[in-house]
């Protein structure tokens, strides 16, 4: 009967990603593969769907989801590369240059900045970090420069980065530190011992060691905010914009939409028609996109096992 | 006097151990009339030359109120192997570990008394070139997760930048410096050339004398080994023995061990410790023969340890 | 040679600790790293406390007790008028349906995984799919939600619309979409207590005639019940969190309007709100201009997830002694022998 249920848990995850893709084919089929490209604006097209009157020359799945993907993609990999550095130093710092009162308060204070909901984060960005933000970074000559193209006004790419960054370190933190405690002794007293002194002891020995741990929690963090949908719907510009490097700093100002974020803004209920099926279609990316991740993660740890590292 | 300890058995040598002296065959080819083993020296064959390296003056140890070590002082000389023999909690590894200042990462422990190497009090020298000048090999082996090459140069690397250690681009001297290492510690042969495997991957007496390639690849001038044969098979413990007793001539060495055996037959001197103290020092001959203290007679004799 | 008669020399000179390690003769490269990681750890330090002050400060200040148990009032000044009672019911119904659902299936699932697990390429199959569950965005699975809820044969779920489409978007259609998002917690945290006991429980239990059934259910269950209470509060914990799934599958209604007029069940089939997709539609986020009110609810919320962490802490820690009561008696036994415990 257990065995039963398992396959039940198997077969509802098949339904999920069968009915996910079946509904989002249309979209899919309609655009091709540049759906995945960029061409016009994601506004227009959700209100031309919306409408129920294509846009001339096109059908009414019209979509092309480039600046969604390019926000999505910026935001995450910029969030991820900051945090697996930020967090490693710190899992240092916590295991072993912290003195002990430290330590005792700030372990507990990880483990509940990682319990935080997602909708405080978005809060505390867009009532105090986006007001912070437009006054004191953002100038008004940059808001001329930019002025006929878009809005800036404290909702872009880096506030979105920041807390989105803040988001994912406690876990990260949490995994790293758990990794580098549990190195055996005998390997850092046998370090120490050939008079390696402590930083390159923890940095050759523990981190390498901690290595399988760190990839884990990256790619946990790339799956945390991926999907991040709420917090970055709050605080990230709510305009589909794909920021453009060649800005200058103005690129950090930008606004972006990432790719969950625009399911929730234009989500309104209805069942069949256009808007639908596009937003399935953006589900099924990120679905497909989750589960890449995990055989990533399972992939990134196949090398290390040789030195036993990991098991 | 009759001896007071059973005498040590005589190696009887296996024909199918390529690493230990083979025996010489006698005239009527009998294996039982080979010489005995190369490493059991008679006695009074000390080393040629024989110089301080180390003096323990009056050393004290604690951990927390605990005195674990009082008030001990001895020599140690390069050209000779010191051992230090005793029952457990005589504090005879503490005061081998607070001679590279290993007691310092244990938090509580406190010390007096004066160390010295070459004349220099080692609280004066920078701890990390102290222990690259005096190294230590643990109880357990305990080579890193890495391979065997990677982990004998792992002290070297500390001398050079790291980008000499990377594979593509190490230097033909590090490569040098390995592979001397290896050989001083008798694994370059049976490696067969395949330096890149996990060293994970070795018995646990290869291992262990992976541990002391990596100890010796610094070229140390004392060489401290903390019981290293207690987790080992007799034939690798064989195999090490004979390393030791090779390498005194360059460097001085310090063994604790807890094999009444084993001391005498590596050691030239020997340094019986109680609960502490110090209580006898000498010649291995003398300690072991002749002992001048009751307790040291009835250590070695088996009445109590 | 320098041999004593024991008990000459008994009082020791005085005591000298040994530095710890200093880092001023260390390279360059390795005391800037060292700085970096310093500077990593107090700013760490300071963004908590900068967040935490936060939510106290603009929390208190918002709260009164009379919000908590007032029902939202549509009104045009929503900084003055009405509480938020009805999300607070709204988050309870919300996590009792989801760990209703989620406790017993993950228990039986992890139970299934550790002590079953034939054949070997179900198991893994199983394992890899509890992952993917654990690793997918919570708006997918509310989109996967109303796709599956909004067809004729789950109207009894949710609420049909005026022009005959169902829905499907209600308080257990949500609940049951938080059950997934609990479930690989309690996967995961019952595997782990199972895999901590010793092998010679179940060993002794099956000398005695126990079939395996009788063995997990008498035996195994009550020894892990602080492991699957705490894996149990996680996933209470991240359903509580949770507001894509809330904002999909629940209507964005400040209120809670029921289905129909039955008592529970019509509050069951309705929508409704919970605390978290009460701040974000008050934010400037959703359609309300009422910051305050979103802190309120906020400085709530956050103080449940509080209590939730504390309880699990409570639960894991009775496990095992803590560090301290560890550290407490080994000086007590060291102070009996004599002995030092680090040779």
């Amino acid at each position: 009967m257990l065995g039963a249920l398992s396959v039940g848990v198997l077969a509802l995850i098949g339904l999920m990603a069968f009915t996910v893709i079946d509904n989002a084919w249309p979209s899919f089929s309609a655009n091709g593969l540049s759906w995945f490209g960029s061409g016009g604006d994601v506004v227009t097209q959700f209100r031309a769907m919306q409408s129920g009157t294509p846009l001339p020359g096109h059908s009414l799945l019209y979509f092309r989801a480039w600046p969604l993907i390019s926000g999505t993609l910026v935001t995450t990999v910029l969030a991820v590369a900051i945090a697996i550095v930020v967090s490693t130093l710190a899992a240092i710092f916590l295991t072993e240059f912290a003195p002990a009162p430290m330590r005792r308060v700030l372990e507990p204070v990880v483990r509940l900045l990682a319990g935080v909901p997602s909708v405080v984060y978005g809060l505390i960005g867009i009532l105090a970090l986006v007001p912070w933000i437009n006054e004191h970074l953002i100038s008004n000559a940059r808001k001329h420069s930019v002025q006929y193209v878009v809005q800036l006004n404290g909702q872009d790419l880096m506030t979105a980065t920041l807390i989105l960054t803040v988001m994912i370190l406690p876990i990260m933190i949490a995994i790293t530190t758990n990794a580098l405690a549990s190195v055996p002794g005998s390997w850092r007293e046998g370090s120490a011992a050939l008079g390696v002194n402590r930083w390159r002891t923890i940095w050759r020995v523990s981190v390498r060691t901690a290595r399988p741990a760190i990839v884990a929690g990256a790619v946990l963090a790339t799956a945390r905010a991926l999907g991040e949908a709420i917090m970055l719907s709050m605080v990230s510009g709510g305009l589909p914009f794909a920021a453009n490097p060649l800005d200058g700093l103005t690129f950090l100002f930008e606004p972006v939409q990432p790719l969950a974020a625009t399911i929730v803004k234009e989500f309104a209920g209805q069942q069949g028609g256009a808007v639908p099926h596009t937003i399935y279609a953006i589900s099924a990316v990120l679905l497909v996109s989750a589960l890449l991740l995990s055989f990533a993660s399972w992939a990134a740890k196949q090398p290390l096992k040789r030195y036993g590292i990991g098991a | 006097m009759e001896p007071l300890m059973p005498p040590p058995v005589r190696r009887i040598a296996l024909d199918d151990q390529p690493n230990l002296a083979p025996p010489r065959a006698a005239p009527n080819g009998s294996p039982a009339a080979a010489s005995p083993p190369t490493h059991v020296r008679s006695a009074g064959a000390l080393a040629p030359q024989v110089r301080e390296r180390m003096s323990i003056e009056s050393v004290w140890l604690a951990y927390g109120e605990n005195w674990v070590v009082r008030d001990v002082s001895l020599p140690v000389r390069q050209g000779e192997v010191l051992a230090l023999i005793g029952a457990s909690g005589s504090g005879k590894t503490t005061l081998l570990r607070s001679l590279n200042r290993l007691t310092e990462i244990t938090a509580g422990a406190a010390r007096s008394g004066r160390i010295t190497l070459d004349g220099t009090d080692i609280h004066e020298l920078e701890v990390n070139d102290l222990r690259r000048r005096v190294s230590m090999v643990f109880q357990q082996p305990n080579p890193f997760p890495m391979s065997i090459f990677d982990n004998v140069a792992y002290a070297l690397a500390e001398q050079r930048p790291k980008r000499a250690v990377r594979r593509r681009r190490r230097t033909a001297e590090l490569e040098h410096a390995v592979a001397d290492a290896l050989r001083r510690a008798g694994l370059l042969d049976e490696l067969g050339g395949d330096l890149e495997r996990p060293a994970l991957k070795l018995s646990g007496g290869q291992q262990q004398r992976l541990c002391i390639a990596r100890a010796l690849a610094a070229e140390p001038e004392v060489l401290l080994l903390d019981e290293p044969c207690s987790a080992l098979d007799p034939i690798s413990t064989a195999t090490i023995e004979e390393l030791i007793v090779g390498l005194r001539e360059t460097v001085a060495i310090v063994i604790v061990t807890h094999n009444l055996q084993q001391a005498f037959r590596v050691a030239d001197h020997v340094a019986f410790m109680h609960l502490g103290e110090l209580v006898e020092y000498g010649p291995r001959e003398q300690v072991f023969e002749r002992p001048a203290r009751q307790r040291t007679r009835d250590y070695v004799s088996g009445a109590f340890g | 040679m320098a041999s004593l008669a024991l008990g000459e020399r008994t009082s020791p000179p005085a005591i000298v600790h040994p530095p710890r390690e200093r880092t001023t003769s260390w390279p360059l490269v390795d005391r800037a790293c060292y700085g970096l990681c310093w500077a990593t750890g107090i700013g760490l330090c300071l963004i908590a406390a900068a967040i935490l002050l936060l939510m106290l400060v603009e929390g208190i200040s918002d709260l009164r007790l009379n919000l908590l148990f007032e029902s939202p009032l549509p009104s045009l000044n929503q900084s003055q008028a009405g509480g938020f009672f009805d999300p607070i019911v709204g988050t309870f119904i919300v996590t009792a349906i989801g760990t209703a659902i989620a406790a017993p299936v993950g228990v039986a699932l992890a139970t299934w995984l550790s002590e079953y697990g034939r054949p070997a390429w179900l198991a893994r199959a199983v394992e890899s799919g509890v992952e993917m569950i654990a690793g997918t965005p919570s708006i997918v699975l509310a989109i996967f939600g109303l796709l599956l809820f909004a067809r004729g044969f789950f109207a009894f779920l949710s609420q049909s619309a005026a022009d005959g489409n169902v829905t499907g978007q209600s308080f257990l259609v949500a609940g049951t979409m938080m059950s997934l998002l609990a479930l690989p917690l309690v996967v995961a945290a019952t595997r782990e207590s199972l895999a901590q006991l010793p092998l010679r429980l179940r060993e002794s239990s099956y000398a005695l005639g126990k079939t395996r059934a009788t063995t997990i259910r008498r035996v195994l269950l009550p020894a892990i019940r602080p492991g699957i209470a705490s894996g149990v509060v996680l996933g209470m914990g991240r359903i509580i969190g949770d507001t894509a799934i809330i904002t999909i599958l629940l209507g964005s209604s400040l209120k809670n309007q029921p289905a129909s007029g039955t008592p529970i069940i019509g509050t069951l089939r309705g929508f409704g709100s919970t605390l978290t997709s009460y701040v974000y539609n008050n934010s400037p986020a959703g359609e309300g201009n009422a910051p305050q009110k979103a802190y309120a609810a906020a400085f709530v919320l956050l103080m449940i997830v509080l209590a939730l962490n504390a309880l699990v802490v409570r639960l894991t820690r009775g496990v095992e002694p803590s560090a301290a009561a560890l550290a407490r008696r080994r000086r007590v036994f060291s102070r009996l022998s004599g002995l030092p415990w680090n040779r």
